[in-house]
């Protein structure tokens, strides 16, 4: 007989069930990988929030102070960073290009480092920032919700923060992320 | 002697951990209850399958260091756990609360449970049914009848 008796059918199911389940473990499994779904990235609550106000000591001058009311009226990116951070030096080169070719405003949060060591990699690799807080002990660091670095915010005239990225900024991530937000802006 | 040595080195851990933990003084006992709870109840952003009070690392040392200073400050515990739900998310919170984000995670567990218990009860009875004499569809019936009538003729 060429036809399929339901039995046999029924035969299968449990493998048909397997398969199904697998292919939706492995489907989860890519999505959890790449973007938007890693358990490990954690989803700040701060977006259309006004963020808490800092104020800490400049890295380059201590008896200054940097704060984030004080850029009420400017729209800016705070960048946390450290030395201790591989991904950091690697990002370093893109922060100088958002902060020269595009005149993007970045202040620096550097994070748990000896400002020896930090002032000697800013001397290294040349300084994208219009002002770097120092936080050694993650005062701001926790009450932004920053969990590791780098990490880049984006916060508007009112002191909302529109914008966060956890990782390394580069071109792509600028254009998905960052750029819709000024091109917006424009129009 | 290696015996020592061996005994030595199994409890070296016990002694490096004991040292991660700060010596914090409380003013009275009630605070120090609250911090050691919530301390346990918050996870480790950085290590993820710890809670703070167990981590070495230093992000969790600094939320340490800020629940002790809020217990200091007089906040209750709801206070800070709400205070660090709104930075970290109810991801921060090992005991998540219950809400529409939440409810198959608290549930889950016990609806595969009961879809397995089911699952099986019907597959129980499906064999108990089958084990009776062998199951003939309609036609193969039809066909055993043709042959017998075949043989009959002849």
């Amino acid at each position: 007989m060429s036809e399929i008796k339901p039995s046999k059918l029924r035969r299968f199911t449990p493998f048909i069930i397997f398969l199904l389940v697998a292919s939706l473990l492995l489907y989860m499994m890519t999505l959890m990988t790449q973007g938007d779904y890693n358990p490990r990235d954690i989803p700040t609550e701060f977006i259309g929030k006004k963020a808490p106000d800092f104020s800490l000591p400049d890295l380059i001058n201590p008896e200054q102070t940097v704060s984030s009311a004080a850029m009420k009226g400017q729209v800016w990116l705070l960048n946390v960073w450290a030395t201790w951070c591989r991904e950091c030096w690697r990002e370093h080169e893109y922060l100088l290009a958002l902060a020269e070719q595009r005149s993007i405003t970045i202040i620096g949060l550097n994070w748990r480092d000896e400002s020896s060591e930090a002032k000697k990699m800013i001397a290294q690799l040349g300084n994208p920032f219009s002002q770097i807080a120092f936080d050694p002990n993650s005062e701001a660091v926790i009450d932004w919700g920053v969990y590791g670095a780098p990490e880049t915010f984006l916060i508007d005239e009112q002191g909302i923060v529109r914008e966060k990225y956890k990782g390394a900024l580069n071109e792509a991530v600028w254009q998905a992320k960052f750029a819709p937000y000024f091109t917006g802006r424009r129009q | 002697m290696i015996r020592y040595l061996f005994l030595l080195v199994l409890v070296l851990p016990f002694t490096v951990q004991a040292n991660s933990i700060e010596v914090y003084t409380f003013d009275n006992k009630e605070q120090e209850k609250q911090y050691h709870s919530l301390i346990e109840d918050l996870r480790c952003l950085v290590c993820q399958n710890q809670n703070i009070a167990e981590s070495n690392a230093e992000l969790a040392k600094d939320m340490r260091r800020k629940t002790y200073e809020m217990i200091k400050q007089g906040q209750s515990e709801t206070e800070i756990s709400e205070y660090m739900v709104t930075r970290y998310g109810d991801f921060v919170l090992y005991r998540p609360p219950f809400n529409p984000m939440t409810w198959l995670l608290w549930f889950g567990p016990v609806l595969v449970f009961v879809f397995g218990v089911i699952y099986v009860i019907r597959l129980m009875k499906s064999q108990s049914a089958e084990s009776q004499p062998a199951g003939l569809n309609e036609e193969e019936i039809e066909r055993i009848k043709n042959l017998h009538a075949e043989q009959d003729k002849k």
